[in-house]
């Protein structure tokens, strides 16, 4: 790099005051270096961390092609005409063969351009297989620090496990559209789980009845009650005291009709998030839901420096004449997994 | 452990809906191992340069066959710095007249494809100008 103007970095305090001001270029900045995780990013978030905790945090979820981004776009507008502020975090897929992405959310969110009130950011998985990035709870932490009401994270186009937004999220809506599946889809383990709105979008599209009905049935054999424990309990271990409460106490997973591109549905499912935050706070599931937030974030902390370990104190090369011993047999992969790990 | 990725915003400036051209460039580079952010057509100087700030990317990447470009470009160029995305490198592929190349860098543009460039010399362009932060 032959004598190109190498960029300022910014110190973290000024970064922390840029944030907090609501500048967004230095937003801008701040989110990067946390996702790039670099070496001041702990610094950042445990200057910024003390100011977050007062956004709704909102997960949309669902199979490509349901209409995710569109969604995404239409709710925030319906945020921006009650007079919210949104921040948006739009996750695609990092290819694993070149470590490369290609990040096309904001092709559907240009009805969003020009609005300071809304802040979109793309993020690639770089590798996670949750349908979030490792650092997506951190980037909305940021977002949440520097003040806006509302953030809408979208995970990647999912299939039928990636169940990680659950645990970031406050509000977790699952997007389905007409014909992508019959009774039995439905009642699959995984995604449709940990919905608390189940949002069927492109209601105008043929199909429509046989996927509410094949929803609704599902919600009716689930009995739409003590969902808690089972919807997050495989995911986080946690008991929930709002299983032994009173039927009304309980929150009851509806099925929503919208379709985004019109903004129909839109505002009702507004009302609806809504609706299950003011549940969430009134019944204490809120704070059940912050324990367990920061419970995963503690975890992922925990596991990436462990991980940050073991990747120092194993020796460059030495996996590599590890690896060829087992393949030739002389030594095999559990015996040597431990070895490696004794010295930790 | 850092984890750093160039980051590239292609966006289409103008009027002209003809987006191949900048869908091709967009997958070589996401197969260079880049970050692409695609913004799609119709984009104006001032959606591309708030994309810009938002997504914090190192290059701005302007796919153009209108002929509108001496508008177009410098004023991408002009809101980027004014907003102080002043090491934002800044490309521009399409239909470019030769004569106005010059007259492009000039106005801060740094580098300019015509058809038929490669994917390497793309990658290598990109790569060995990027402005990246130490």
């Amino acid at each position: 790099m032959s004598g190109v103007a190498i960029r300022e970095r910014a110190a973290v305090e000024t970064l922390v005051e840029g944030v907090l001001r609501g500048e967004r270029l230095t937003l801008s900045r701040a989110i990067s270096r946390v996702e790039n995780q670099e070496a001041d990013a702990a610094a950042l978030l445990t200057a910024l961390y003390p100011h977050s905790g007062k956004a709704h945090i909102i997960g949309v979820t669902g199979a490509p092609g349901t209409g995710k981004s569109t969604l995404v776009t239409a709710l925030a507008q319906s945020y921006r005409s009650a007079g919210m502020t949104v921040g948006i975090v739009a996750i695609d897929p990092t290819s694993p063969f070149t470590g490369g992405a290609l990040l096309g959310d904001r092709v559907r969110m240009r009805a969003l351009a020009g609005d300071v009130g809304v802040f979109v950011r793309s993020m690639a998985t770089r590798g996670s297989l949750g349908g979030l990035s490792k650092t997506t709870g951190d980037v909305v932490t940021v977002l949440d620090a520097a003040g806006f009401d509302r953030i809408i994270v979208e995970t990647v186009g999912v299939g039928q496990a990636e169940v990680e937004i659950a645990s970031t999220a406050h509000t977790t809506l699952v997007i389905e559209a007409p014909g992508l599946g019959d009774e039995v889809q439905a009642i699959k383990a995984g995604i449709l789980e940990i919905a608390d709105i189940l949002v069927v979008n492109k209601a105008d599209r043929p199909g429509m009845d046989r996927t509410l009905r094949a929803l609704e049935m599902m919600l009716d054999i689930e009995g739409n009650g003590a969902r808690y424990v089972r919807h997050h309990g495989q995911l986080l271990r946690v008991e929930s005291p709002v299983e032994s409460d009173e039927e009304e106490s309980r929150w009851k997973v509806i099925v929503m009709k919208t379709v985004a591109t019109e903004g129909i549905g839109i505002d009702d499912l507004r009302q609806r998030i809504e609706a299950h935050r003011h549940w969430l706070l009134d019944s204490g599931e809120m704070a059940l839901r912050e324990q367990l937030r920061i419970a995963n974030t503690l975890e992922n902390i925990i596991r990436a420096e462990l991980n940050r370990r073991i990747a120092s104190s194993v020796p460059a090369g030495s996996l590599d004449a590890l690896v060829e011993q087992i393949r030739r047999r002389e030594s095999d992969p559990y015996s040597a997994a431990a070895g490696l790990l004794s010295g930790i | 452990m850092s984890e750093r990725k160039i980051r590239v915003l292609v966006a289409k400036p103008g009027l002209d809906g003809h987006d191949r051209g900048a869908k091709v460039v967009a997958r070589m580079l996401r197969d260079a191992g880049f970050e692409v952010i695609y913004t799609g057509i119709r984009q104006t100087p001032q959606m591309i340069a708030e994309a810009a700030l938002q997504e914090d990317v190192d290059v701005v990447g302007l796919s153009i066959l209108s002929g509108a470009h001496m508008t177009l470009c410098p004023k991408v160029v002009e809101l980027l710095r004014a907003q102080g995305q002043d090491n934002v490198l800044v490309v521009v592929g399409g239909i470019i007249p030769d004569e106005d190349v010059e007259k492009l860098k000039a106005a801060g543009i740094d580098g300019v494809f015509g058809p038929g460039t490669s994917s390497e010399e793309y990658v290598n362009f990109i790569t060995s100008h990027v402005r990246v932060p130490a």
